[in-house]
C-alpha cells in the first residue's frame, strides 16, 4: 500500500513556505466524539466498528470535496504502519492493533483524520513552513462539513468533549516542527524551553528510531485548549514561533561571528560524511543531515538545496528506505542502503 | 515509594513539573521512566496527560470514599476508575462528574469555560482575519506619518480583502 505516495514528499518536507529554513511544517489537530457514543477507550467493538462505517460513509459521500481514501489499520502491514508514523500522519499508539481503526488522507496528504484514535475523530491539517493560520483553516473547514453531518459531542460550559481532559474546549490542538541546531550548539536550548513552557506551551523531541531527540529537530504546541478562543490559541503560538526564529538567527549569527571556523568545520564534515559513508545508521544520518541543513540555511553550503535535505530527513527513516527500495530488510541491511542513497541523491544535487 | 505505573519498583525517578502554578509529581521506576521516553538530553518537561491521574487525586494522595463511587450514569465509569486512568469514558461522564471536573479543568487549563466555536456557530478564515489586522495597524502608521498617499494605497488593500468575493 501507499506506493504513490513514497515517490513523492510529503507536503510538509518541501521546503516551501515562510520562514523554511528554519520552520519545517505547521500542523492543527481538532479533536471531536460523535453525541451518545462512549469515547474509544471505553467503547465496545460494535459502536467502534458503527463509528468507522459511519465516518467511511461520510468521507465516501464528500468524496467530489475531499478527494481522499480510507484505509483500515488492520490491513496494514508492519512497514505501512512505520511508514505512516514516519510520515508523522499518525501516532505510534494508533497503529496498535484496536477494532474499529481507520484513517481518512486526502490526495494531497496535507488533512488526515484518524478514526477512533483516544477520540471519535482526530482531524489534521498540515501546512508547509510556517503557516499555521492555513493549516487551522483548512482543519476548520474540514470541521464545518463534518458537523453538518454528524453531531459532535458538545458542552456549553466545557465545549467539545474529549476522552482526555487536557483535550476538552476547542480541541485544538495547534504545533510547528521547527529545526534549532544554532540554540542548541550555543547551549542556549535548555533555558528557551523553560521560556516556552512557561508561557503555557508544550516542547517534544521529534523521535528518531530510538528515544532520544535526533537532528536538533522540536515540536511546539499549545497545552491549553480551554478557556481561549481558537484564535487566540493560534495568535500565540505564532507570536512564540516567531520569537524562537529571531533567538535561533541571532544564535546563528553570534556562531558564525564568534566562531566561525569552528562552524564551517562541523558543517563541511557533516557533508563529507555523507556524501562517502559507507554505512550510516538512522539517528547519525538525522544529525548530520542536521549540521548541512544549517549549512543550507546560512548559505555555506550552496550545492544542496533544503528540498533535497528534508527528502533525505524522511527517506532515511526505516520504512521509507525500505518502501523507497521496495524490499525489507534488516537494521544492517538498512544502514548500508541508508548510506548509498544519501550518497547518490547528494552527489547527483551537488552537479 | 512505589512506581506510580507499575506498582512493583521502587521509584528511583522524581518528576515535578509546574502546572498553572501548581506543581504536579510523578514518581516512576527506570523501566517505565524510560518506556514513557523520560530521558533525552535537553530539559524537556513532559506532556501534560501523563500527570494528569496525579491531578486528579486530592492532596495527600487518596480521594474520599463517597467520590469514589460517584458514577456515569451512561457509560457506568466511576470516578475511582477515572482517577486512575485519567481518560473519560463518554461524554456523559462531563455532567455526573461536573464539579470534579470543573476543579480539574481549571487546574489543567485555567479555565473551565469554553470560549471557542460552537457547532452552531462558525468560524471565519484566520488567515485573511489577520490580514485585515496587520493592513489596519499599517494605515493606523501611514495616517500618523501623514503619508498619505501610502494611506490610500492600503485602504484599497483594505477594500479588495473585505470584498465579500475574497472572503
Amino acid at each position: 500500500m501507499f506506493e504513490d505516495m513514497i515517490n513523492r514528499s510529503t507536503v510538509w518536507l518541501k521546503g516551501s513556505g515562510a520562514e523554511a529554513e528554519i520552520v519545517l511544517s505547521s500542523r492543527v489537530r481538532l479533536a471531536r466524539n460523535i453525541s451518545g457514543v462512549n469515547f474509544p477507550p471505553n467503547a465496545s467493538e460494535e459502536e467502534l466498528e458503527q463509528v468507522l462505517s459511519t465516518a467511511v460513509d461520510l468521507f465516501n459521500a464528500e468524496k467530489p470535496n475531499l478527494r481522499g481514501k480510507v484505509v483500515f489499520v488492520k490491513d496494514l502491514s508492519d512497514v505501512d504502519r512505520s511508514f505512516l508514523v514516519e510520515r508523522h500522519l499518525v501516532s505510534p499508539e494508533f497503529m496498535q492493533n484496536f477494532p474499529g481503526r481507520g484513517l481518512y488522507i486526502n490526495k494531497n496528504e496535507n488533512i488526515c483524520v484518524m478514526i477512533n484514535e483516544e477520540d471519535h475523530l482526530r482531524m489534521q491539517a498540515i501546512s508547509s513552513g510556517l503557516a499555521i493560520e492555513d493549516a487551522f483553516d483548512e482543519a476548520n473547514k474540514l470541521d464545518e462539513l463534518i458537523s453538518g453531518k454528524i453531531e459532535f459531542d458538545f458542552d456549553s460550559d466545557f465545549g467539545y468533549l474529549t476522552s482526555c481532559p487536557t483535550n476538552v474546549g476547542t480541541g485544538l490542538r495547534a504545533s510547528v516542527l521547527i529545526h534549532l541546531p544554532g540554540l542548541v550548539l550555543t547551549r542556549d536550548i535548555d533555558n528557551v524551553i523553560s521560556k516556552i513552557t512557561k508561557l503555557g506551551l508544550a516542547v517534544r523531541g521529534f523521535y528518531g528510531e530510538g528515544t532520544d531527540i535526533s537532528g536538533n529537530l522540536f515540536q511546539i504546541s499549545n497545552q491549553t485548549t480551554l478557556g481561549r478562543s481558537e484564535e487566540d490559541i493560534v495568535e500565540s503560538l505564532q507570536q512564540v514561533t516567531d520569537q524562537l526564529i529571531e533567538y535561533e538567527n541571532g544564535a546563528r549569527d553570534r556562531l558564525y561571528h564568534d566562531a566561525r571556523d569552528q562552524l564551517e568545520d562541523k558543517i563541511w564534515r557533516a557533508y563529507g560524511v555523507l556524501l562517502h559513508a559507507r554505512v550510516l545508521e538512522s539517528d547519525e544520518v538525522m544529525n548530520l543531515l542536521s549540521a548541512v541543513r544549517l549549512g543550507c540555511g546560512m548559505g555555506i553550503i550552496k550545492d544542496v538545496s533544503l528540498t533535497t535535505i528534508n527528502e533525505l530527513l524522511l527517506l532515511s527513516q526505516p520504512a521509507h528506505l525500505q518502501k523507497f527500495l521496495n524490499k525489507e530488510m534488516s537494521a544492517e541491511d538498512r544502514d548500508i542502503s541508508r548510506a548509498d542513497l544519501v550518497r547518490d541523491k547528494l552527489s547527483k544535487a551537488a552537479k | 515509594m512505589l512506581c506510580q505505573d507499575c506498582n512493583k519498583n521502587e521509584a528511583t525517578r522524581h518528576f515535578t513539573q509546574i502546572v498553572n502554578n501548581e506543581s504536579v509529581e510523578l514518581h516512576l521506576c527506570k523501566s517505565c521512566a524510560e518506556k514513557r521516553g523520560f530521558h533525552n538530553p535537553f530539559k524537556i518537561p513532559f506532556p501534560l496527560a501523563e500527570f494528569l491521574t496525579g491531578m486528579i487525586k486530592e492532596k495527600g494522595g487518596h480521594t474520599d470514599k463517597a467520590l469514589e463511587s460517584l458514577k456515569c450514569p451512561n457509560c457506568g465509569l466511576t470516578f475511582a476508575q477515572f482517577s486512575k486512568i485519567g481518560r473519560l469514558g463518554c461524554g456523559s461522564c462531563y455532567t455526573a462528574f461536573r464539579t470534579q471536573m470543573k476543579d480539574l479543568l481549571r487546574k489543567i487549563h485555567g479555565s473551565y469555560e469554553h470560549h471557542g466555536k460552537t457547532p452552531s456557530t462558525t468560524l471565519k478564515d484566520l488567515k485573511p482575519l489577520r490580514e485585515e489586522r496587520k493592513l489596519r495597524e499599517e494605515l493606523r502608521q501611514a495616517i500618523e506619518k501623514e503619508d498619505f498617499e501610502a494611506a490610500a494605497k492600503i485602504r484599497d488593500k483594505l477594500k479588495e480583502l473585505l470584498e465579500p468575493a475574497n472572503r
